[in-house]
């Protein structure tokens, strides 16, 4: 609901204006006390965590429940600006600290949130594994083509031909398509927005909050400060028109085709399916083998 | 309060010391384990996967060390005991997180047992050389505590005590068996459960709005909260204020790290841990751990019937070290004699300490097998 206000004549005079801003419906879910925030104008980090905070709202779960946990990087300091259970990890290392939070408490609903970098990179080992065991988590990653917050070095993402800090003279080296990497190692849900296609982001976010097993959502993001100045994009706004204009959304694709390139950014749902998660394998094996030995774990009787 | 009945296997047992470690913290309560195998240090996981499921707890294999000893800190801030397992390179892959347990007083252990190093080294043979990195081996300052048990009995025993410290001062306490406590087989008895004293996890009662994640108490130790409670915790390895937001300041640095330090320096008479025999006439003290403190039996033995005045000095507790003590020593003797299976660790712990006022003598060994009591006995008989 928004609320207009014209400032009063009597107002302007006296210099004093009593303002009703009616609360903004997110600011819940954040810790207001922390702000600002470290994000420079024009990054797309922030759209993501708006979007998050209402597809929680719109999901309906106890936030008493859902804890969100990152490693290290720009979309790292995610989990400390909500007002959740929030745990702002190591570098790459989010997932198996999820993975430990999870298993130890299965009522807790956790989300991983953090970086290309923290995530595929240096975390790429954790985040196959946790997608083959069908690790119940929701990883939430925002790619913004750049390691960020060291300054803009060349990451597994970085489209070729990009300049990079660390790639000067172009990047040479060809980028992972995640959500191609996601569906292939066996996550359940596999999709892909931008910062600037908010209504479906939401949509899937919402989505996974709800959805048992290994979620993955790519969410392509400008980092004007550190990427696009260095690569013909005047700004995070030129960005988004971008994303705008040469975005394709496709239905029933696989995600091997999800190309991102300078023609086009492929995106949408390619993947949403069933299996076991990781603990519905174990309880099914151990009682197999126990029988009423074994008190199904994680299992609410 | 007392250890719960479920996970403690009363009875006596002849198993070997990884065996033992395990049923340690089984009886310590332990409800949550992540490791990746590593000679000589699986037979503890091996045991955890095959015991856990009817005692209600989850064991997971992890793609390596790194995500093991991080998991373990997620499983903890989830209301579980937790602890990893590992040896030599594993344990090196460990020392960020070591470092991650200390800054966020996430309270677990990490078991190492250890073989001959540096790199893959002696995957199967015995080694002491981990003592060093253990105390510093992650970046940064901070304190941890350390433990070396002798026997298989004392794996058991020790395990469950770097349980309760861990919880007690809410810091990673390392377990640091050698391989050959860990792989020999002994008589083992396991108490009944009501004998078992554990130390419960130190949360908070108060309510949400009330709750300062890192207000320390009295002993420097702040309460504890767990995600799902309602209390919104931030948990984060950037130096932090009391709220646990980051405040990376100096003023916020020396505030946090000289309280990390200090809860266990100002509390370490409390957690030293260490045996002593026939110190009060010695000349000479030998000072030892692990399993180089029975190998040493030996050459004391052979040392007493030659009319030397030998005592004994084995460290439980490794770190914090027992500084007074040594000091205290060092008054009274000409030398304390140390036997590591190492080229120089401990002794220079027992040097600082002994302040000039008694020698401090080596008995190196690069690792792989035992020392022979000979050359212990040699460097008795030299010292005096």
């Amino acid at each position: 609901m928004s609320t207009s206000y014209y400032v009063k004549d009597e107002e302007i005079e006296s210099g004093v204006c009593e303002l009703e801003i009616p609360q903004n419906p997110v600011d819940r879910y954040l810790r207001m006390d922390r702000m600002p925030h470290i994000w420079c104008t024009g990054c797309g980090i922030g759209t993501t965590v708006n979007c998050f905070a209402r597809a929680l709202t719109e999901s309906q779960i106890d936030m008493k429940n859902v804890c969100v946990v990152s490693g290290i990087g720009c979309t790292g300091r995610v989990s400390g600006y909500l007002n959740l259970d929030s745990f702002h990890t190591t570098h790459g290392r989010a997932i198996p600290f999820a993975t430990g939070l999870k298993l130890a408490n299965p009522e807790l609903t956790v989300v991983v949130y953090s970086g290309d970098g923290d995530l595929i990179a240096i975390g790429g080992n954790h985040f196959i594994h946790a997608a083959r065991r069908n690790m119940d988590l929701k990883i939430i990653c925002v790619n913004n083509f750049i390691y960020g917050m060291t300054g803009g070095q060349v990451a597994p993402t970085t489209p070729l031909n990009a300049i990079a800090t660390t790639s000067p003279y172009g990047n040479y080296e060809e980028a992972f398509n995640l959500p191609y990497l996601a569906e292939s190692c066996g996550a359940v849900y596999v999709a892909r927005w931008t910062a600037y296609h908010v209504i479906q982001l939401t949509r899937a976010m919402k989505e996974i909050m709800t959805k048992k097993g290994f979620c993955f959502i790519e969410i392509l993001a400008p980092c004007p400060t550190l990427y696009d100045r260095r690569n013909k994009i005047a700004d995070g706004l030129e960005h988004m028109k971008l994303f705008k204009e040469k975005s394709k959304i496709v239905k029933g694709v696989s995600a091997k085709d999800a190309v991102i390139n300078d023609q086009q950014f492929i995106l949408g749902t390619f993947v949403n399916r069933e299996r076991k998660t990781y603990l519905e394998s174990m309880n099914e094996k151990f009682s197999d083998v126990f029988g009423s030995r074994y008190t199904p774990y994680g299992v609410k009787l | 309060m007392k250890a719960d009945p479920i996970g403690v296997l009363t009875g006596t047992h002849f198993i070997d010391g990884d065996h033992s470690c395990c049923e340690g913290a089984l009886s310590a309560g332990c409800r949550f384990v992540a490791g990746y195998p590593i000679t000589p240090s699986t037979e503890v996981v091996e045991r955890i996967a095959s015991r856990f499921p009817l005692v209600g707890g989850i064991f997971i294999q992890l793609e390596d060390e790194i995500a093991s000893s991080i998991a373990i800190a997620g499983a903890v801030w989830a209301g579980k005991k937790a602890m990893t397992v590992t040896s030599g390179p594993g344990f090196s892959l460990m020392m960020e997180h070591i470092g991650f347990c200390a800054m966020t007083e996430t309270p677990c252990v990490f078991v190492d047992v250890q073989r001959g190093g540096p790199s893959t080294g002696l995957p199967t043979l015995p080694g002491q050389a981990d003592i060093m990195q253990a105390r510093w081996g992650s970046h940064g300052d901070y304190e941890i505590i350390a433990l070396a048990p002798n026997s298989c009995q004392e794996s058991f025993d020790l395990t469950i005590q770097a349980f309760n410290l861990a919880e007690k001062y809410r810091v990673p306490v390392l377990f640091m068996l050698d391989e050959c406590v860990g792989h020999m087989t002994e008589k083992v008895v396991i108490p009944p459960a009501e004998q078992i004293d554990i130390y419960p996890r130190r949360y908070t009662k108060k309510l949400p709005k009330d709750y300062l994640m890192y207000a320390p108490g009295p002993d420097l130790v702040p309460e504890m909260a767990k995600a799902g409670d309602g209390y919104n915790v931030f948990v984060t390895g950037l130096t932090h204020d009391e709220r646990g937001y980051p405040a990376t300041t100096p003023p916020a640095q020396d505030v946090l790290v000289k309280r990390l330090v200090n809860k266990i320096r100002r509390n370490a008479d409390d957690i030293v841990m260490y045996e002593e025999d026939q110190t009060d006439n010695a000349d000479v003290i030998v000072v030892s751990y692990g399993i180089t403190s029975r190998v040493a039996l030996k050459a004391i033995e052979w040392a007493r019937r030659d009319g030397m005045k030998v005592g004994t000095f084995r460290l439980q507790v490794i770190w914090p070290f027992p500084e007074k003590r040594i000091t205290a020593l060092a008054q009274k003797i000409q030398a304390f004699v140390v036997p590591e299976m190492n080229l120089g660790q401990i002794v220079f712990e027992v040097e600082r300490c002994s302040q000039g006022k008694a020698k401090s003598v080596l008995v190196p060994h690069a690792g792989g097998t035992v020392h022979n009591p000979e050359d212990i006995y040699q460097a008795i008989k030299g010292s005096l």
